[in-house]
């Protein structure tokens, strides 16, 4: 067992390893770098800018240098946690992601455990009870929330949230707390702007979850060992609850670890809509302006986040499954 | 306890005109049709017939944990029991509801069930003594401690090596005769009275079958419970039974002892099936060579008697219009056949 957990651990460090390669890559794929891109913003805005002072400006970035020492020297300065200035900010990437990162992190595990809620007893049911009128319910809700696109559900609960609920929607805090240090109110308040964003970007997920739920505890509902577990005498409950459910299960445990890059990098255009303050939008500037280092950390720390996740699923699973446990 | 002599006679389960049919969108299976026999306190019954000819579906109404598309629609299933101040009483378990606390006190209590797959008929999420325990502390009363040691008793009586071990193991951990070994030790876990083993020796070789019986009859002799057998392996009733059972189509087609079912069998059906007696290590599903024709979809059931068209005795205009009911044909032996007994006159 804790073989196995080394060796997935191991896996995971390789697995950064190859996306800070493949990250400084894709960064360098498009013709031109910041540079000329600034200097083309500058000459569109009537500004001169001399061969010498570009040349300047690179060498001071080391852009001048061959890749595999830009991508030495990257390396070097995220392993002593400087991740670099933001070029069109200029600022250091640090500051400007920070909070955001964190953001992001609570926006996605709200989504998570929000789906978790939702699809595990409305799948428990809708399997139990197959083909009742609540089944053909929450299918037909399911579908509406995977065919809704993500956006325009936002859109549409913003409006209704504002109209009728009087609800303040758009960003993850009220004016007043959104540069006020950390307290409990900020807190409460975060909490309170998070409900919206989760639903919208736990539905469609959510809607896929009771799908697979539904049919894994179908196919275990038909299982002897259900027979088992009844005619030992157990109430109907404990049977479902204890034996098929924790069979089917796994599921859950998978979906921390592709909801990270699914929340933050397929919903940048939800998080553009209710502007929140998470990597998403800022990842989108990053890479319109050529920011290397900043879109470089973004991407960088989604992929940690998402071999991290990863990662705890197969812990999870390993705790779901004692054949994994014993065996891996 | 010792009610005297004339109580121990007294059949501890009886299953009278018992009818379970299954509700489908596509048609109606009358999977039970009318079954009838009796268990007694220490003898082995064997209920033998094809595969889907309603087995399985009799052991799970006698539980009352037919799947939900299946209901009891007639009959009686009366246990005789205990009641909590020591009585003895007769309990028609068709009258229960099959959730209430009356009848899941009986599951697992009076009642222990062990059937075929040996794969999967444990959880593979919890360990053996894990399952075997929940039983016992549930009907027995027992703390975690004391239910734990009882599992492991029990996975000694039924002989598991290493009990102490084996108890914190998983499933897949144990080999095909060891699970079904502990299957049996958790369906013995509370003592029950009755035991019924769906073909608890299909899915195992040779040897490892043998073996489970050899267990099952000493297990018998040791407790002096009742075992419902169900089977469709001759050779294994031969060698367990003291009654017999033949079924076809959801239907009791001749009982009685297990010699005068192997020596003057009265009904076509078992006739044929005795011709055809599977050697002990034949696959379950095999047709019968020597019965023409195949069993019929169980939404197209024959007219009259159910097993006419691959009967080689069937008389034209009787047997294709008339069902024949299950009457005596000898000292204990009953048989549902017009080769033997007129038409009832219908009513
Ligand atoms: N859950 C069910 N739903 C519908 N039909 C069933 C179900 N279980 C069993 N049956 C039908 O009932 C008949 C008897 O099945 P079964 O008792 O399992 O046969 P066997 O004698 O092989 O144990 C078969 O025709 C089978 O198709
Ligand atoms: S009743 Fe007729 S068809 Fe049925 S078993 Fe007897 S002889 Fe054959
Ligand atoms: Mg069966």
């Amino acid at each position: 067992m804790l073989a196995y957990i080394i060796r997935r651990f191991l896996l995971a460090v390789i697995t950064v390893w190859a996306i800070t390669v493949l990250t400084f890559v894709i960064i360098q794929l498009p013709p031109g770098d910041f540079v000329s891109i600034y200097i083309n913003s500058l000459q569109s805005s009537g500004s001169q800018v001399s061969f010498g002072q570009a040349e300047a400006m690179r060498a001071q970035y080391g852009l001048d240098q061959p890749m595999t020492i830009q991508y030495a020297r990257w390396m070097g300065m995220m392993l002593q946690g400087d991740f670099g200035m933001a070029l069109a900010w200029n600022k250091p990437v640090k500051e400007i992601i920070g909070d955001r990162l964190v953001l992001t992190m609570v926006v996605s595990i709200s989504a998570i455990m929000l789906t978790w809620m939702i699809a595990l007893p409305v799948g428990i049911y809708s399997a139990v009870r197959q083909y009742s009128f609540g089944d053909y319910a929450f299918t037909f809700i399911g579908f509406l929330g995977i065919a809704i696109p993500n956006f325009m559900l936002a859109l549409i609960l913003m409006y209704v949230g504002y109209k009728y609920f009087n609800m303040s929607i758009g960003g993850l805090f009220s004016p007043e707390f959104e540069n006020a240090p950390w307290s409990l109110a900020k807190a409460g308040d975060l909490g309170k702007h998070l409900i919206l964003p989760a639903v919208i970007l736990g539905l469609a997920g959510t809607a896929q979850l009771i799908r697979i739920m539904r049919a894994n505890l179908l196919d275990e509902l038909r299982k002897p060992y259900v027979v088992t577990a009844r005619a030992k005498g157990l109430a109907e409950t404990r049977v479902i609850l204890k034996y098929p459910v924790r069979a089917a299960l796994n599921p859950f445990a998978s979906t921390v670890g592709y909801y990270f890059p699914y929340v933050v990098s397929g919903s940048i255009i939800v998080s553009l809509v209710l502007g929140l303050p998470t990597v998403g939008p800022l990842l989108l500037t990053a890479l319109v302006a050529q920011d290397m280092f900043l879109a470089g950390t973004i991407v960088l720390m989604l992929g940690i986040l998402t071999v991290f996740g990863t990662f705890v699923s197969d812990l999870i699973l390993m705790w779901i499954e004692p054949r994994m446990r014993m065996e891996g | 306890m010792d009610n005297g002599h004339a109580e121990r006679q007294q059949p501890i389960l009886s299953v009278r005109n018992l009818k379970t049919y299954f509700f489908q969108d596509e048609g109606l299976v009358r999977a039970v049709d009318g079954a009838n026999f009796d268990l007694y306190r220490g003898k082995t019954l064997g209920i033998v017939g094809e595969s889907g000819c309603g087995k399985s579906v009799t052991a799970r109404s006698v539980l009352r944990i037919v799947e939900r598309s299946g209901r009891i629609i007639e009959g009686e299933i009366l246990l005789r029991r205990e009641d909590a101040d020591g009585q003895i009483d007769l309990l028609d378990l068709t009258k229960l509801d099959a959730e209430s606390r009356l009848m899941r006190s009986i599951r697992g209590k009076d009642i222990g069930l062990v059937f075929q797959e040996p794969m999967t008929s444990f959880s593979a999420h919890y360990t053996i003594g894990n399952q075997i325990a929940e039983a016992v502390g549930m009907h027995l009363k027992l703390s975690k401690e004391q239910a734990r040691q009882r599992a492991i008793d029990m996975l000694r009586s039924v002989g598991i090596p290493k009990p102490e071990r084996r108890v914190d193991e998983y499933p897949f951990q144990l080999s095909g005769g060891l699970r079904q070994r502990a299957m049996i030790a958790m369906a013995l876990s509370c003592d029950p009275s009755i035991l019924i083993a769906d073909e608890p020796t299909t899915a195992l070789d040779v040897t490892t079958q043998a073996q489970i019986l050899a267990l099952l009859e000493g297990l018998q002799r040791e407790r002096g419970m009742a075992i419902m057998l169900i089977t469709h392996n001759l050779g294994v009733v031969a060698e367990m039974c003291d009654q017999v059972v033949v079924m076809y189509l959801g239907r009791v087609v001749e009982k009685g002892p297990v010699d005068q079912i192997f020596h003057s069998a009265k009904h076509p059906y078992t006739q044929a099936l005795l011709l055809s007696i599977p050697s002990i290590e034949s696959e379950p599903r095999v047709k019968l060579p020597t019965i023409s024709g195949s069993i019929p979809h169980p939404y197209r059931r024959p007219n009259g008697c159910p097993f006419h068209p691959r009967c080689s005795q069937a008389m034209p205009g009787l047997c294709d219009a008339q069902v024949p009911t299950l009457l005596p044909v000898g000292p204990d032996q009953e048989a549902s056949c017009f080769l033997y007994h007129q038409p009832v006159e219908p009513a």
